[in-house]
This record gives structure tokens, C-alpha cells and sequence, in this order.
């Protein structure tokens, strides 16, 4: 089978600092790859070149087979990081789902277009908030908007650019059960800085540091040398983790 | 009442009107970028490039306002370069376009060597000095404006969340210089009549007021064209019947309009 996302060789600078070497690897299809990796070590951008906001230097994306600038975006749903969003604009929850539809803020909403914002917010458990002002949208809420909005279009892949800032214990644990559920039918790629959730809900698991450190399932990327290779130390409380860390 | 007739029945005062409710329109309709972007400095920057161009318009014997479009363009499409390819910030990007065309306004007007008291009314504007002409240039510049509107939901989006429409090949960097020629534009037509020193407003007020007391962004836009057109509508009667400046009678009904928001919102 062919896989969802093959990258091969990708290398992106920004003013001559390399922020992605040499970076090759292939995600199976309705894999949950979670990356993990310190500040600055080119998660993002990574992610940013999947959805192809960066052209990179040198290397080769595909998706599904396409580039990204020649896939059909409705394969591919994003929840990007909500600190880029303006929380002053006055908008409500349904609106910015229905934005998801056309890639443009609405002036008026069609019936056909409420009903189906209206589904993607019931899937993820957000109907109630469809009028609700964006202003007045917790960080959790707000991420479950962004997902209803992700999947819309009942795309292939979900991109989540560390989904979860913001969100406490008890949004965090329904936010994975949502992502598992969607993962039956769903390539999704995470960016996180929680490890555990790379062994709880992962099926694969990237350590990144500008270099690739490791990639493959968590049990046997998740080593002490990878993650000392990544972190400069394994500072992390997870007795798997250290375990992982010991040997 | 008789009193208003007389206002409305004044060549002078019908096209005053005319070109304040198209102005309203279209700085309103615009200013709603202008206040989610917080492009409020953008503004003021573009209404002192508008400066140069007039200038350059007096210096050369030709209609400041032909003039003057094509300069404040220039100079919002500059700004707009700096912005985007430089590591400088918006504001600082306005305030050297902002400081080099009042220079070279300045040196303009000097180099004309006679009286320029024209640049006075340009500066503070006036409902005297609206002509055929101008009403002509006023209209076509609201038609191609209007042309642009179909642009509203995607540079809305664009004002919401930046990276997510870049990641949806929202040509955000193209709309950026659209936006800025559509200030520029909003701005040349509005000079004659509000002046430049008091023209920002224009873009800023009416929309910061329909901001306080809106829910969604049609709503926003809908309340500032509105604002925008009743600010003009009775600044004007205000400047007949008290014998004020046009311009400034305008601003000080808009900002009466923002407080009467502001304090809705509180209440």
C-alpha cells in the first residue's frame, strides 16, 4: 500500500539557519504519528511544509502522491496552534467551521452549509457551542472547534500543530479519545511536547532535532539515547519513559 | 426646517453630500481591515503620503488628486514591501514612508515659489471645494472599490487567523498589497472633502464603533458603512448650520457615535 505521506531528503533554512536536515521517512496510511522534540527543533516546520505554507530548499514531499501545493485540500484537514488566531474578532463558533468550507469568512451561512458545519461540530462533541462568540471560547473549546472545522471536509489526513496547549487533564484525556475515533478512518500527524501520549495513542512516533533522531513505534523510537540524542537529557517523569531512559 | 432645504437645494451642498456618503461608504466599508488588522497607523501613514502627492500635484500645475493617487500608492505598496520582506515591523515600515513623503511634500510646496493656499483646503478640506470633477473621480474610485468586494470573505478570513489561510493558499501576501491600495484609494477620495490631517478617522471611527456593539463581522461591516454614511450625512448638516469646518464637523458626529457605542457596550 502506498503510504499517506513520504518525505525524502527535505532540508528547509531560514536565513542561512538550517531548521530541517536531510529528513526522509514515510507514514502509513491511518497511522497516528505524533512528533515530539525541543523548542526549535523544527516541529512546526515540518508541519508548516506538509501543508505546503514553506517551499523547502531541497527535497520531496507527497501526499497521498501529490505535492502540497497539488493536493486537493479537502484531503487535508489542519488545527493549527490557536495562539495565531485574532480572539478578538467578532465571530462566532459556526462561522468558523463553515469558513472551513470555503476558505473564506462567511457573510452569509446556505442551509446546506449549516447543516454540515453543523454534523462536525456534533462529531466533535461541540453543537452546543455553535453560536457561541470566539471571544468568549475557552483554549479547550476552541480546539474543538478548530477540529469540527479540520474535518469538514472528511478529509484523508488531520495536521495538528500542538493541539492540546491550553487544555487541562480532563479536555486533553476527551480530546485523544476524539482522535483515536477519528484515527479509524484518518491519517493524523501531531506535533506535541507530551511524550506519554506518544505511548498511549501513538502508533508511530518522530523524534525530530532539526535531524531526524529516530522514527518508528513508540516502544522502539522512545529509547534513552534517542530521546538523549533530542533532549540533550531525559527529563521526564513517565516510568516507561525512564525506563526507556535506564536502558 | 426651511433652514434645511436650503441645505439640500445648494449645488455646493448636494455634491458635498454625494461625495460624503460615497467616502463614508467606502472608508467604512474598508476600515473594518483597518481596525481588526490594527492598521490604524497604516492609515495615518497613507493620509500623510496623500500629502506628498497633492504637493507634487501643486508643484506641477496639475490636478493634485490625479496626482495624488498614484503617489499614496506607491508609497502603501512600498510599506507594504518593507513590511513583507524585511525584518522591520509594520509600524516601523509606515513611519519612514510616513516621514519621507511629508518631506518631500514639504520641499514641493517650496519649490513652487507662489502662494500655495491650495494646499490649505487639501490639509483641512472643505465642502466648498468638491467639484464636478472630483464627484467624477469619487465614483469611479467607489465602482472599482466595490469591484474588490467579493474580497471581503477572504481577507476577513485572512484578519482571523493568518497562518491557517496561508495554509489554505490563501494568497494572503497579494491581499496585503490589495488592502494597502485599497486604503491609498479610500484615502485620496476622501481628502477633499474631511482633509488630510483628520482623514484616518474616517477608516478608524466608524469602525471601532460598530466593533463595540458587534457580534459578528457582517454585522461589524454592515454597522461601520452605516456609521460611516451617518457621520458624513450629519457632520455635514452640522457644518452648514453651525458654520464649521466639514472635516472636523464629521469627525466630532463619529466620535459621538463611538462614545454612544462604547457606553451601549458598558450599559
Amino acid at each position: 500500500m502506498n503510504p499517506a505521506v513520504s518525505v525524502k531528503n527535505l532540508s528547509v533554512n531560514f536565513h542561512e539557519h538550517t531548521v530541517l536536515d536531510n529528513i526522509s521517512f514515510k507514514l502509513p496510511d491511518r497511522s497516528f504519528t505524533v512528533i515530539v522534540g525541543p523548542n526549535g527543533s523544527g516541529k512546526s516546520t515540518l508541519i508548516r511544509s506538509l501543508l505546503g505554507i514553506i517551499e523547502p530548499e531541497k527535497g520531496e514531499i507527497r501526499i497521498y502522491d501529490r505535492t502540497p501545493s497539488g493536493i486537493n485540500p479537502e484531503w487535508m484537514g489542519y488545527v493549527p496552534q490557536t495562539k495565531t488566531l485574532d480572539r478578538n474578532f467578532p465571530g462566532i463558533a459556526l462561522e468558523l467551521v463553515v469558513s472551513g468550507l470555503r476558505r473564506s469568512w462567511p457573510f452569509f451561512i446556505k442551509q446546506n452549509e449549516k447543516e454540515k458545519a453543523q454534523s462536525a461540530l456534533s462529531r466533535v462533541g461541540a453543537l452546543h457551542l455553535s453560536n457561541r462568540p470566539l471571544t468568549r471560547l475557552s483554549g479547550g473549546e476552541l480546539q474543538r472547534i478548530y477540529l469540527a472545522r479540520s474535518i469538514i471536509h472528511n478529509p484523508r489526513i488531520i495536521l495538528l500543530d500542538e493541539p492540546m496547549t491550553g487544555i487541562d487533564a480532563a479536555g486533553e484525556a476527551d480530546s485523544y479519545r476524539l482522535f483515536d475515533e477519528l484515527n479509524k478512518d484518518m491519517t493524523l500527524i501531531m506535533v506535541t511536547h507530551d511524550l506519554e501520549t506518544a505511548f498511549h495513542h501513538a502508533s508511530h512516533v518522530m523524534v525530530l532535532n532539526k535531524k531526524l533522531i529516530g522514527y518508528g513505534k513508540p516502544e522502539e523510537c522512545l529509547t534513552g539515547e534517542c530521546l538523549r540524542i533530542a533532549f540533550g537529557h531525559v527529563g521526564h517523569s513517565h516510568p516507561r519513559l525512564k525506563g526507556a531512559a535506564d536502558g | 426646517m426651511a433652514e434645511l432645504f436650503e441645505l439640500f437645494s445648494m449645488p455646493f451642498m448636494q455634491k458635498a453630500f454625494l461625495a460624503g456618503i460615497l467616502t463614508g461608504y467606502i472608508a467604512s466599508f474598508y476600515g473594518v481591515f483597518v481596525v481588526q488588522r490594527g492598521l490604524s497607523f497604516l492609515g495615518s501613514g497613507l493620509a500623510h503620503a496623500a500629502f506628498g502627492g497633492v504637493a507634487l500635484g501643486i508643484l506641477l500645475d496639475l490636478e493634485p488628486l490625479y496626482i495624488s493617487i498614484p503617489f499614496t500608492i506607491l508609497v502603501a505598496t512600498g510599506i507594504t514591501y518593507v513590511k513583507q520582506k524585511s525584518i522591520l515591523g509594520s509600524d516601523t515600515a509606515v513611519g519612514i514612508f510616513f516621514s519621507l513623503s511629508v518631506a518631500l511634500g514639504i520641499i514641493f510646496l517650496s519649490l513652487k515659489r507662489t502662494l500655495t493656499t491650495d494646499a490649505f483646503s487639501y490639509l483641512f478640506g472643505s465642502v466648498l471645494s468638491v467639484s464636478n470633477a472630483d464627484l467624477v473621480i469619487i465614483g469611479i474610485l467607489t465602482i472599482l472599490s466595490a469591484a474588490t468586494w467579493p474580497l471581503w470573505g477572504r481577507i476577513a478570513y485572512a484578519s482571523l487567523d493568518r497562518e491557517m489561510a496561508k495554509s489554505e493558499k490563501v494568497p494572503v501576501k497579494k491581499d496585503d498589497y490589495i488592502i494597502a491600495v485599497i486604503l491609498s484609494v479610500s484615502i485620496v477620495v476622501s481628502i477633499k472633502l474631511v482633509g488630510i490631517i483628520l482623514i484616518a478617522s474616517f477608516l478608524v471611527i466608524p469602525a471601532a464603533s460598530a466593533r463595540m456593539i458587534s457580534s459578528t463581522f457582517r454585522q461589524m461591516t454592515l454597522l461601520s458603512v452605516f456609521f460611516g454614511i451617518l457621520g458624513a450625512f450629519s457632520g455635514l448638516i452640522l457644518s452648514y448650520i453651525a458654520d464649521l469646518p466639514a472635516g472636523a464637523s464629521i469627525v466630532l458626529f463619529q466620535s459621538g457615535i463611538f462614545l454612544v457605542t462604547m457606553l451601549f457596550r458598558k450599559f
